[in-house]
C-alpha cells in the first residue's frame, strides 16, 4: 500500500486488526479507508471541512461533521480501542482537553504532530529570528491554522501532567527516512512526532 | 408553465393509484378497511429490482416529487431541484417512488375522501394516523410494486421521521436511510407551534368541527394563519432579513392594517396559495402525526436501544440555521446510531435558509448528498 503521509504508515502498524477506531480530523478519510480495507478496522472519522466530508462520503468512510473543539460529548466512555489525532492537535483550541477526551472515549490514543523542536524550525527562529516556514509548517504565522505548536519535550511534559502513559514514540522525517540522527535526537531531527498512549494504569496493590 | 420542459427534468408525469382491500390496523386503535395510495414513479426499475428509492414527504408535501403534469403546469414537483436525470436522486440510475401519505389531500385516502360507511367525506372522522401507520402502508405499496428492498429510503423533516421509522420497523427492507433536517421527536416548542396552528384552524367559525365540506366552506382564515406561522418557522431570521428586511411595499408607511411591509405581502401570498390547495383536516392530522412521533417512547426514551435492530447504513444531514429541526436534533439521531456501531455519516450544511434549506439545491448539500447517492448507486446492479 502507498499512503500519502509518512505518519499514516506508523499508525497502521500500531493499530491492531479489527479494532474500533475514531479518527479525529480524518481529512479525506484516507487512513480510515486503508485501515478498514486491510485491517478490518471499523469506526468513524470526525472532520469539519466541507470538501473532506464529501470525499469521505464518496469513499464510503463513515464521517461525522463536527468541530473537535466542541469536544466528543456525543461519544460514550470507552467506545473505541483507538482514538487517532493525526496532525490536528496543533490546530485545536484546547489540546490538553482534547487529549483528556480521547482517553475518555478510547482505550488508547495516537497523536501525531509537526515537531516544532525540529532543527529547521530552530534555525529559522533561533538564527533567522523569524517564525518557521518549512515543509511541515508550510504556512505563514498569520494564516496558519497551527495555533498550538509544541516539541516532543513539551508534549511529554503535558502527558506527565495529565497522567498519560506513553506506550510508544516515533519521530519521522517527512518522507519517512529514519537516519541514525533521528533515533538519537528525535526532538532535534524529527519532523513529525508520533505517540501512542493511554491513561496511567493504577498499580495493583 | 414551462416554455419547454427543462433537459434535466423528468418531464411530463402521471400519478397512479393502488387500491388496498387488506384492512390496516392503526396505532390509534381504529382500522381502515380499505384505502387508496396515490404515487408517482420516475426512472426504470432494473431487472434485479435493486435500484428503487422511496422518497417520503413532509407536512405539506405530496407524491409529486418532480416533473410537470402538463404544459400549462406552473410549478414542477416539490423536489424538482434534487430529483431528475443527472440530479442528486438521479432518475437515470434509480427507480424513484413518491407516495402521498394516508390522511393526505392529494389523492390518497384522507379526510376529503368519501367514507364508504356514510357516503359522505370522512372529514374529522378520519382516524388519526401516525408515522408508523404511514410506513406500514408504504410497505404494502412496496410489495405491490414488486420491490423487495429499497436501495434507499429518503426524506426531509417529517419525511426524515418516516425514514427512521422504516429502518426500525422493516430493517431488512432498506439498504440506506437518508434522514434530512429531522428529529427523533419534537420538542415542546415544536409541539407548541403545531398547537397554535391547530387552534387557528379549529377556532375558525367556518371549521364547523371539521364538517366544513357539508357547509360548502373552508376554515380559510384559520388555515391561512396556520400556514403563515408554519412558514415563518421554516425560515431563519437571517434569510428573512435578506429577502425582505424592513422593505415597504409602497415605499412609505400608511398607518393602517393593509400590507405595508414586504414580509407581510410574502406571508399572505404563501397563505393564499396554500388555502387553495391544502385541506384543513389534513393539516390537523399531519401536525398530530408530527407531535406523536417518538419511536423511543416505548423504550424509556432510549433511542439507542430502539435502533439496536437497525441494519441500514445511515446518512444524516442538517442545516446550520434550521431552528425548527436544529442540528442538535440530528446529533441525537447520529449518536444513537454510533452507539450501536452502525454505519452512519453526518453532514451539517452551512446555510442561512432555515428549515426550508432541505428543498433547495445548495452547493455543499448537492455535493455531499450526491456523493452519498453515487455510493448507493454503485451497489445497485448495472
Amino acid at each position: 500500500m502507498s499512503l500519502s503521509r509518512s505518519d499514516f504508515q506508523v499508525i497502521c502498524d500500531w493499530i491492531r486488526p479489527n479494532s474500533r477506531v475514531l479518527d479525529l480530523g480524518c481529512g479525506n478519510g484516507e487512513l480510515l479507508r486503508e485501515l478498514s480495507r486491510h485491517q478490518g478496522v471499523s469506526g468513524y472519522g470526525i472532520e469539519i471541512d466541507d470538501k473532506d466530508i464529501s470525499q469521505c462520503i464518496r469513499a464510503g468512510v463513515n464521517v461525522i461533521q463536527r468541530d473537535l473543539d466542541l469536544g466528543l460529548s456525543d461519544f460514550d466512555e470507552d467506545s473505541f480501542d483507538f482514538v487517532i489525532l493525526s496532525l490536528t492537535l496543533q490546530a485545536s483550541n484546547y489540546p490538553h482537553r482534547l487529549l483528556g477526551e480521547m482517553l475518555r472515549v478510547g482505550a488508547e490514543g495516537i497523536v501525531t504532530f509537526p515537531n516544532f523542536g525540529n532543527i529547521t524550525s530552530r534555525i529559522q527562529l533561533g538564527l533567522g529570528g523569524r517564525m518557521p516556514v518549512n515543509r511541515t509548517l508550510p504556512l505563514e504565522w498569520y494564516n496558519t491554522t497551527n495555533i498550538h505548536l509544541c516539541t516532543l519535550k513539551d508534549f511529554e511534559e503535558l502527558c506527565e501532567k495529565l497522567d498519560i502513559e506513553i506506550l510508544e514514540r516515533r519521530a519521522v522525517s517527512h518522507n519517512h527516512k529514519a537516519g541514525p540522527g533521528l533515533k538519537l535526537f528525535p526532538n532535534l531531527f524529527g519532523e513529525i512526532a508520533l505517540y501512542r498512549f493511554r491513561k496511567k494504569q493504577a498499580v495493583a496493590a | 408553465m414551462p416554455e419547454a420542459i427543462p433537459q434535466n427534468s423528468v418531464g411530463l408525469v402521471k400519478p397512479s393509484t393502488f387500491h388496498f382491500d387488506q384492512p390496516l390496523a392503526l396505532d390509534c386503535g381504529e382500522t381502515l378497511d380499505a384505502y387508496d395510495l396515490v404515487y408517482e414513479t420516475y426512472g426504470e426499475l432494473n431487472p434485479s429490482r435493486d435500484n428503487a428509492v422511496l422518497v417520503c414527504h413532509a407536512l405539506s408535501g405530496t407524491h409529486h416529487l418532480a416533473g410537470y403534469y402538463n404544459m400549462e403546469d406552473r410549478k414542477p414537483g416539490w423536489w424538482e431541484s434534487l430529483v431528475g436525470p443527472g440530479k442528486v436522486i438521479d432518475t437515470n440510475r434509480f427507480f424513484v417512488v413518491g407516495v402521498n401519505n394516508l390522511g393526505g389531500c392529494n389523492g390518497s385516502t384522507g379526510p376529503i375522501s368519501i367514507n364508504p360507511a356514510t357516503s359522505k367525506p370522512y372529514g374529522p372522522d378520519f382516524p388519526m394516523v401516525t408515522v408508523s401507520d404511514w410506513v406500514e402502508s408504504q410497505n404494502r405499496l412496496t410489495q405491490k410494486l414488486g420491490i423487495k428492498q429499497w436501495a434507499a429510503v429518503i426524506g426531509g423533516s417529517l419525511g426524515g421521521m418516516q425514514v427512521l421509522q422504516w429502518a426500525i420497523d422493516f430493517p431488512d427492507s432498506l439498504r440506506h436511510a437518508i434522514v434530512i433536517a429531522a428529529a427523533p421527536k419534537l420538542t415542546a416548542q415544536n409541539i407548541a407551534f403545531n398547537e397554535v396552528a391547530r387552534q387557528a384552524i379549529r377556532t375558525d367559525p367556518a371549521f364547523h368541527s371539521g364538517h366544513y365540506y357539508e357547509h360548502n366552506t373552508i376554515p380559510e382564515s384559520g388555515l391561512r394563519i396556520a400556514r403563515m406561522l408554519g412558514h415563518l418557522t421554516y425560515m431563519s431570521d437571517d434569510i428573512m432579513a435578506e429577502k425582505f428586511g424592513r422593505a415597504l411595499r409602497e415605499g412609505s408607511i400608511n398607518f393602517d392594517y393593509g400590507i405595508e411591509f414586504q414580509v407581510e405581502s410574502y406571508l399572505r401570498h404563501q397563505a393564499d396559495s396554500f388555502v387553495g390547495t391544502f385541506d384543513a383536516n389534513t393539516y390537523l392530522l399531519m401536525t398530530k402525526a408530527l407531535d406523536y412521533f417518538d419511536p423511543a417512547a416505548s423504550s424509556g426514551s432510549d433511542l439507542s436501544s430502539v435502533l439496536a435492530s437497525v441494519s441500514a447504513d445511515f446518512f444524516v444531514l442538517s442545516f446550520t440555521s434550521d431552528w425548527r429541526f436544529s442540528p442538535q436534533r440530528s446529533h441525537e439521531i447520529v449518536k444513537a446510531l454510533h452507539d450501536n456501531d452502525l454505519n452512519v455519516s453526518y453532514a451539517e450544511i452551512e446555510s442561512h435558509h432555515g428549515h426550508d434549506a432541505f428543498l433547495l439545491a445548495l452547493p455543499q448539500y448537492i455535493s455531499v448528498f450526491g456523493s452519498y447517492m453515487d455510493r448507493v448507486a454503485s451497489e445497485c446492479a448495472k
